[in-house]
């Protein structure tokens, strides 16, 4: 009843080729972009800002670009983290060495820079497949962590080769609270989704998708691997990049090249698992939850602990969160293994017939 | 559909922040600790040290002139990201009163040190990084207290010159380091003390987490120097005594930073650690009078934070005691300056740390002397000490074997200066002038 197409029909192919062909999502979305826009600025706070709201939406519009080249392109990758460094070090790099660069020009070189490594890193794609690939992107994450410690350059010559990032400004304009970095954040990454919503509905997108889903068949249609492939790589990594920068430039502050370790890129791959392969809602579903829930838990478990009287000290407290942590992936992944976003998929579904199942 | 989901966790979230709200009477102290992860057996004896005596000066004299201490901690995991949400959750209450914050990770108060300049809360960081923060009209909220890792490099050469008959022209030293910002910042120094004392100087790098090291041991055995300067960390540290047993180098002929010198290090690599030396701002053992107090009144009324009884006296340990006794003393500086009896915040307390002059005679009063060196920190110099001992295993025990040696300031504290300003450059900040700060 509340979610039904019916009646809505379209007149014209302009009606008929919109990025949100129903009304209800196209309300919804808009709804939600408020929200983000002018309610969430006004009445969250600095905590909301600067510990989960921002890296949040980085982590997501990371997981998005992974999910571009896993879920949709079906290419395993293990060197996400290594991109985001490529994107953090170049958007740095760019601001130090070119006087009064706008800012956003940095974050889109530090994303093309990111772009050109990732297809250098997709060759091996074109001959290797599967786990074999992502194998072979194990060697990105390992080989661009080592250049960015073992070449000074890049870090600007800094002593401990850590880098701490320049101002953000705009044509003199300084952003510098979290609010204004949240803000700029969910710019880009509103921007960036939607032009990845864009994208998968296109030829590339559905060009992707036919090689995920049996690349000789794909072949034999007419799609060539080569270009699908490394174009896959090349816009995966670019959001990607976009992610490092951002990550370097609004949320930390400043960056080591350890600090995009295998970890990062083993959660940021988690992010989409549990959230949806091929999907973009997927990507930031799964962004938070791997994101918030430990926050969540670190921060309820203690209360809950005092509740009830136990003598939990906050090592146990951080052991039980991982535990519970674990114990909800597997949850989530027998209940529903295509993910979160699958279950949004099946209670649309269900409002579709709602009230009225049969 | 491009946005977050989450309102059900938001609200749950915000809730659970409510509850926390801390009394005005306190002086509140927000705590980064980590006692899991790769570096958690660290981080408990160094905050359960740190804890201890908080909850000593409670119990002991009722808080700083009547302000009771109280504290929050929040798990790090030696995690950047966490840290800095560690730090953002305690922020709204250090706002209010705050003792300094200690993250014990270099990543950590890497990250921090815009954010808490900008929110004023004072950053201690004992014997890690960011250390030309020592460079106090650049950082005026950042404190690399006691000693840094150049001033400690060179401490370690003057050791080594002085066991060398007073030379160290054509020697060979092979500095092994982690690679990460922690093993890297002594490379200057060692660079410009090599030029000055004339030896050949030979970097080696052991990727993280550093547990497989025959690669560079084997280069330490073809180079045969003299001397292995040692900067590791965590798991790093056993691995390296074990292979330079085996390749047989002499342990004696071995020192290690102060990361690479606590019992977690040396007991794991059993008999390969006997005679390998580090270098130390603390002493370790019970025999110090304030951790024999602590034992007794902390532990005697049974609100001991370690678990692990015989990690008292540790290393690391009197290491956390010693951070929480230049905190508290920064508290009662504060007190002093702007009212007794009254909690402090984050810029009284900067004011403090900038102005410290704990001497031999106030140590002994605390009965920590020897815990820590004499300190006398100023805006020009926010380190206030650059001292260290060395000390050695004996096979059960680290021993000093040496008194305090300070490392070369005239060749060390103008690249801090230099580096600092490059810092500034960098981020367009405009230095404060020491000369005008009281």
């Amino acid at each position: 009843m509340l979610y039904r197409e019916a009646g809505q029909f379209k007149s014209s192919y302009a009606a008929d080729q919109q990025l949100f062909p129903i009304r209800q999502d196209r309300i919804g979305v808009i709804l939600l972009l408020v929200v983000a826009f002018v309610v969430v600025p006004m009445v969250a706070g600095d905590y909301w800002f600067s510990a989960i709201l921002i890296p949040f939406l980085i982590f997501a519009l990371a997981a998005l670009g992974l999910n571009l080249l896993t879920g949709y392109a079906g290419q395993l990758s293990l060197g996400s983290a290594a991109f985001m460094a490529v994107g953090a070090y170049a958007a740095y790099n760019f601001q130090l060495r070119i006087d009064g660069l706008p800012m956003v020009l940095s974050f889109a070189l530090a994303g093309l820079t990111a772009a050109g490594v990732g297809i250098l890193f997709g060759l091996p794609s074109l001959w290797i497949k599967g786990f074999y690939l992502a194998v072979a992107t194990l060697a990105a994450q390992f080989f661009i962590v080592w250049c960015l410690t073992k070449f000074p350059w890049f870090s600007n010559h800094s002593s401990s080769g850590v880098i701490s990032t320049q101002k953000i400004t705009f044509f003199g304009y300084v952003v510098a609270s979290p609010r204004e970095k949240y803000l700029l954040v969910l710019t880009l990454v509103t921007v960036l989704a939607l032009a990845a919503k864009n994208l998968v509905r296109s030829s590339t997108g559905r060009a992707w998708m036919a090689v995920r889903d049996m690349d000789v068949a794909a072949e034999v249609i007419g799609i060539r691997l080569m270009p699908t492939k490394l174009l896959a790589f090349a816009v995966s990594s670019f959001y990607c990049g976009v992610a490092g920068a951002l990550y370097a430039f609004c949320y930390l502050g400043s960056v080591e090249p350890d600090g995009f370790s295998l970890d990062m890129s083993f959660r940021i791959l988690f992010m989409i698992i549990i959230g949806g392969m091929g999907s973009i809602l997927g990507s930031f579903l799964g962004a938070a939850f791997i994101l918030l829930l430990p926050i969540f838990l670190d921060i309820t478990l203690p209360a809950l602990a005092g509740l009830l009287g136990l003598p939990f000290s906050n090592a146990t407290v951080s052991h039980i969160q991982i535990l519970v942590f674990g114990a909800l992936i597997m949850f989530f992944l027998i209940v529903e293994p295509h993910g979160l976003a699958r279950l949004w998929q099946i209670a649309k579904e269900k409002l579709r017939l709602w009230p009225f199942p049969h | 559909m491009f946005a977050y989901r989450k309102p059900l966790l938001m609200t749950a979230v915000s809730l659970a922040l409510l509850s926390q709200a801390a009394s005005a009477e306190d002086q509140f102290f927000p705590i980064t600790s980590y006692r899991v992860g790769p570096y958690g057996a660290n981080g408990q004896s160094f905050y359960g040290g740190f804890v201890d005596y908080l909850n000593y000066v409670n119990l002991k004299d009722g808080g700083i002139n009547g302000v009771k201490l109280v504290w929050e901690e929040c798990e790090t995991e030696y995690n950047n990201a966490k840290g800095v949400e560690c730090y953002e959750r305690m922020k709204a209450k250090a706002k209010v009163s705050t003792g300094p914050i200690h993250t014990m990770s270099t990543g950590v108060a890497y990250a921090l040190i815009d954010k808490a300049t900008e929110d004023k809360i004072p950053l201690a960081m004992m014997g890690y990084g960011r250390t030309d923060a020592v460079d106090g009209s650049v950082f005026p909220y950042a404190f690399p207290l006691v000693t840094t890792y150049q001033m400690q490099a060179s401490a370690i050469l003057k050791f080594i010159k002085d066991k060398e008959k007073g030379s160290l022209d054509g020697k060979k030293i092979v500095f092994l380091y982690h690679d990460s910002a922690y093993g890297k910042e002594p490379i200057v120094a060692l660079q410009e003390e090599a030029k000055l004392n004339k030896f050949t100087l030979i970097q080696i790098p052991v990727a993280h987490p550093g547990n497989e090291q025959s690669a560079q041991w084997l280069k330490i055995r073809q180079e045969n120097p003299d001397y292995v300067i040692f900067w590791g960390w965590g798991v790093m540290n056993q691995t390296a005594l074990k292979a330079a047993q085996k390749v047989g180098f002499a342990r004696e002929k071995m020192i290690g930073s102060w990361w690479a010198g606590s019992e977690e290090d040396t007991v794991p690599a059993g008999d390969a650690a006997k005679g390998y030396m580090a270098a130390t701002w603390n002493v370790a053992g019970k025999d110090v009078p304030l951790i024999a107090d602590i034992e007794k009144v902390v532990y005697g009324a049974g609100k001991g934070d370690l678990q692990d009884k015989t990690k008292l006296g540790t290393i690391l340990y009197n290491r956390g005691v010693s951070a929480a006794v230049l905190s508290v003393e920064a508290l009662r500086g504060a007190q002093a300056k702007y009212g007794k009896g009254k909690p402090v915040n984050g810029e009284q307390v900067r004011w403090a740390l900038e102005n410290l002059n704990i001497t031999d005679a106030r140590l002994k009063e605390i009965g920590a002397v020897n815990l820590l060196p004499p300190i006398k920190t100023s805006c020009t110099n926010h380190e206030g000490s650059g001292m260290v001992k060395i000390q050695q295993w004996d096979g059960a025990k680290w021993v000093p074997v040496s008194g305090w040696i300070e490392g070369n300031k005239e060749l060390i504290h103008p690249l801090f200066k230099t580096s600092a300003q490059q810092y500034a450059k960098e981020k367009n900040i405009t230095p404060r002038d020491c000369a005008k700060e009281s």
